[in-house]
């Protein structure tokens, strides 16, 4: 069956309203589960899909970054050094984009939506780091401060090549997928270089819209951005996240990751299948 | 190894943190323009197009005029409502670009000179990006 354009536009629009809020509320990003629900609910080929979330999350990115730095988490030294792995890693994931089949990338997107769903199930240790400072980080200024209860806490970043190679994989995956890949960011700020989970998850809001960014041009300049799509996308997805960052439902918070981590887990399956049994 | 390296670093935070609100601030501007423009552009294509029959199903690759930015720029001058669209969506993607310039002065200002290095890299990666790949002309 067929929409006209009013339908497609309002339909996409709500659905991507309801995708960017549950994606702000549950600290999971939006952008992850929009490809999945473009390409199975409104049959739209799925490089279509991936160069209209991509420009989506530059839009909650960007939107949210005022927020998040009024809080003084985020550590914009980090942000910068690691964009340095991200942005090339996006060069190389548009570049692969644009000559893998369309299965191949159903199948990678079916795999990170279950490591993003597993990812959310897993409880977050709360070590209390007290680390000796790293040379390597050291020299390139990367350990910093935010502020707690009792004041400044100061922390020492760890393992910077491990991180580094893990942005590049990172910024690789937002480029071959159109997605902010915020779940790797936080895997390798907050486990291989054992940044403050807080300090991580606000410098990867920092830097998923210039990663994007760069992957962006490419996307733009092979035809993938379609005005009539990326329209309700991108205004559904920012109108929804930014509800979602004035609103706080505490109290709901666990059931409502409960809730979108299955929904993901449920995208991941369906993806995996398409991918394998060539139906996309 | 110096012991000198081996010291804690203490970024001046006063003048950190306000260069990062800058910074904030100027991203959400940024999106906040480029949503405007892309609601401007959906009102003039959807009371041209709204009766139309959509079809993504396959895969067809958008006309120059929605790939390029000279392209984008000639059908808004024609009062296209996807190329406003499209406008709005350049603006979106020049956002996170500007704000990467903006670090090059900030760092700058600190005499920090390994870091306005480390955004000039990050700076040509989205240059090359937007304007190598084809976008330019």
């Amino acid at each position: 069956m067929t929409f006209t354009v009013l339908e497609f536009t309002v339909m996409v629009a709500s659905v991507s309203f309801v995708a960017g809020l549950l994606g702000s509320l549950t600290g999971l990003g939006g952008g992850v589960v929009l490809v999945p629900l473009l390409t199975t609910f409104f049959h739209v080929d799925i490089r279509y899909a991936i160069g209209a979330s991509l420009v989506s999350v530059i839009a909650t990115s960007s939107g949210a970054a005022a927020s998040y730095v009024k809080e003084g988490f985020s550590n914009i030294r980090i942000g910068m050094f690691l964009e340095i792995a991200t942005t090339f890693g996006a060069l190389l994931g548009a570049f692969l984009a644009t000559r893998m089949p369309t299965n191949a990338l159903a199948i990678i997107f079916g795999a990170v939506l279950l490591y993003s769903a597993f990812l959310s199930r897993k409880p977050r240790p709360q070590a209390q780091r007290n680390l000796p400072p790293d040379p390597l980080a050291t020299r390139l200024r990367l350990n910093g401060s935010f502020p707690d209860e009792d004041g400044q806490r100061f922390y020492n970043v760890q393992r910077v090549p491990a991180g580094f190679s893990l942005m590049f994989g990172a910024g690789a995956l937002s480029g071959l997928l159109g997605i902010g890949s915020g779940a790797v960011k936080v895997l390798a700020m907050d486990q291989a270089m054992q940044i403050p989970f807080k300090v991580s998850t606000t410098t990867s809001n920092f830097m998923i819209g210039v990663t994007a960014a760069a992957s962006a041009g490419i996307y733009l300049s092979r035809g993938y951005v379609d005005p009539g799509l990326a329209m309700p996308v991108m205004l559904g997805v920012l109108g929804g996240s930014l509800l979602g960052s004035r609103i706080l439902v505490k109290a709901e918070t666990q059931s409502l990751r409960l809730v979108f981590a299955t929904v993901i887990l449920v995208l991941g399956l369906q993806m995996l299948y398409k991918g394998i049994w060539g139906n996309i | 190894m110096p012991e000198r390296l081996l010291k804690p670093f203490q970024p001046q935070p006063w003048r950190d943190r306000r260069i990062e609100i800058i910074l904030g601030n100027l991203l959400r501007t940024g999106v906040l323009l480029s949503a405007a423009v892309v609601l401007c552009g959906a009102c003039i294509y959807l009371s041209c197009h709204a009766h139309e029959p959509t079809d993504y199903r396959v895969f067809r690759g958008e006309p120059s005029d929605y790939r390029t930015i000279p392209g984008v720029i000639q059908s808004v001058r024609n009062g296209r409502g996807r190329g406003l669209i499209q406008l709005g969506l350049l603006l979106l993607i020049a956002t996170p670009i500007a704000r990467v310039v903006f670090s090059i002065v900030g760092f700058a200002i600190e005499r920090d000179r390994m870091y306005v290095a480390f955004t000039l890299i990050v700076l040509a990666v989205l240059l090359y990006s937007l304007l190598g790949s084809g976008v330019g002309l």
